[in-house]
């Protein structure tokens, strides 16, 4: 069971580095909405402070949501999942590599570049370590529940926009508590509990998500 | 007495039985909300001066925001049902029930905004319940769209099953954050309900009303099932015998 | 209590009757797509047995 996890993970970040331009696209367009942002809403470095929590948040909800629609893809479209699907490895398991391996190809770049983005937006070392941290733990929810909406939309016109439709309702909590663990920090409140929730929220989704995705596979390529 | 429950979770069965009820339920629609709203506003003048006249907006407001939170519930209940026993007609009556639940839920931010216009001075605001409800939106909303995404029909069911299921899990925590952004806080945060607080006739007007919302959304569940069913059998021996034999009027 | 009373609810009849008639217009106005719906269904499902018809 392990062996797999291990073969899957490596073979699809082999796959991404011979396709360099879609793992870069999801961090440059982390990036660029993060960069507009201050060039509409002024450069006044406290409006600035105030909205960075919230804007990097939903720059990350969205940069991920994007990244989505190619996690099963192109597995679909060659045949490959079909071969997963009946093959005697317990599709979670499958589920829960091809996710991971999407997390380190879009999460994690997030993650190395919050402090970047921190420093845009004036923030102190505190909240920047904060921000990283939550981030660090968000976004690895963001891919789980993501997958489930990969996995029903598979195959479909125009299945971008639809995962977005159906996705972005349910990631409210983690960018209530994302974005709420970076604006406690800088108002000197206390930002543990905040990450504590994220944490078991990615707990919880580890467990549940990758049974719901592994159903939704089925149904989909049925 | 043994009823075979099973009988009518064939379309075939169940469409005979549909067309005695729909008239049922929209007899006791009209009956129900006709008399709430005579009672709320003819029969409460005294309590209801010129000041609180406002106050009438609730008698829809309340009935239309139970509704659109219950037809969720319906709508999984028959989801999982659904995916459990895989009948298809489960299938077809989460689908019927999700429109009737997105106008509910639309009515209730539609009536919510007028109440709170009159009541807080503003049409709307990121109150707990109001965001809620707009979620609630978003998820009927997101649910109607993968249904109608999918052309195979076997398939749109299943999946958007699933997601229906998948967004009942993650209600509770999607609104209790909702409710408490700030977890350092949350022990002081509860939501009373104000439901005793109101004067009995007023009470009487909307939960009548409200009574009177179910019965209506039974009635447009069912005819809308009728059609999803006429719809997805056409090509049946049994659709084309019926149409024929009645004209049509059945 | 005269009718003009009635229907300026104590100066919020915008308020009220905005209210109670988007309740009115969406529920009248599902009942009736869902007629023509059905109408519509039924027209369909005549024409294509008349077609079979012929055939035959």
């Amino acid at each position: 069971m392990f062996t797999i996890f291990k073969t899957l993970l490596i073979r699809d970040l082999t796959l991404a580095m011979r396709r360099k331009t879609d793992v870069l696209s999801a961090l440059f367009f982390f990036i660029i909405v993060i960069s507009l942002f201050p060039l509409g809403a002024g450069i006044d470095k406290a409006v600035l402070q105030k909205i960075a929590p919230d804007i990097v948040w939903v720059a990350a909800l969205l940069a991920s949501m994007l990244a989505l629609e190619r996690l099963f893809s192109s597995d679909y479209e060659d045949g490959t999942l079909e071969q997963m699907l009946i093959s005697s490895q317990p599709l979670t398991v499958i589920v829960l590599a091809k996710v991971f391996a999407h997390w380190l190809l879009t999460g994690l770049p997030l993650v190395l570049i919050a402090p970047l983005v921190g420093l845009q937006y004036h923030l102190d070392n505190h909240a920047i370590l904060i921000m990283v941290l939550s981030i660090l733990l968000g976004t690895p929810i963001l891919s789980l529940l993501g997958a489930i909406g990969a996995a029903l939309t598979l195959g479909l016109r125009g299945g971008g926009i639809l995962i977005a439709v159906l996705i972005l309702p349910l990631y409210i909590p983690i960018l209530i508590y994302g974005s709420g663990a970076v604006s406690a920090s800088m108002m000197q409140g206390e930002s543990q509990a905040y990450l504590l929730l994220l944490g078991a929220f990615l707990l919880l989704s580890l467990i549940f998500t990758p049974w719901a995705t592994a159903a939704a596979l089925r149904i989909s390529s049925e | 007495m043994k009823i075979n429950w099973f009988k009518y979770s064939a379309p075939s069965t169940f469409y005979p039985l549909t067309h005695k009820l729909v008239p049922v339920f929209a007899g006791l629609a009209f009956l129900l909300i006709m008399g709430g709203l005579y009672w709320g506003f003819f029969q409460t003048p005294d309590l209801l001066t010129d000041q609180k006249q406002y106050y009438r907006i609730l008698y829809v407001h309340v009935g239309a925001a139970w509704m659109s939170m219950w037809l969720y519930a319906v709508l999984v209940f028959w989801a999982l049902i659904g995916l459990i026993f895989n009948t298809r007609l489960a299938y077809m009556l989460a689908a019927a029930t999700a429109p009737t639940g997105a106008i509910f839920t639309f009515l209730t931010l539609w009536t919510g905004a007028f109440w709170g216009k009159t009541s807080w001075g503003t049409y709307w605001d990121w109150d707990p319940r109001m965001t809620t409800e707009l979620i609630l939106l978003f998820l009927y909303i997101g649910y109607m769209a993968l249904q109608s995404a999918i052309d195979d029909s076997r398939r749109s069911d299943r999946a958007s099953a699933l997601l229906a299921t998948v967004g009942l899990v993650l209600i509770p925590i999607i609104f209790w954050s909702v409710n408490c952004p700030d977890p350092n806080q949350c022990a002081a945060l509860h939501q009373q309900s104000s439901m005793s607080q109101v004067e009995g006739n007023i009470r009487i007007a909307w939960l009548v009303t409200a009574l009177g919302f179910w019965m209506f959304a039974f009635m447009v569940i069912l005819m809308r099932v009728k059609n999803i069913i006429l719809q997805r059998e056409q090509h049946t021996t049994w659709v084309k015998r019926l149409i024929c034999s009645n004209e049509g009027q059945q | 209590m005269s009718i003009s009373e009635f229907f300026s609810m104590g100066g919020f009849g915008y308020y009220v009757w905005m209210s109670m008639g988007m309740a009115l217009l969406l529920m009248l106005g599902e009942v009736f797509v869902l007629k023509s719906q059905r109408k519509g269904l039924i027209k369909q499902i005549k024409r294509t047995i008349r077609r079979e018809k012929t055939r035959l």
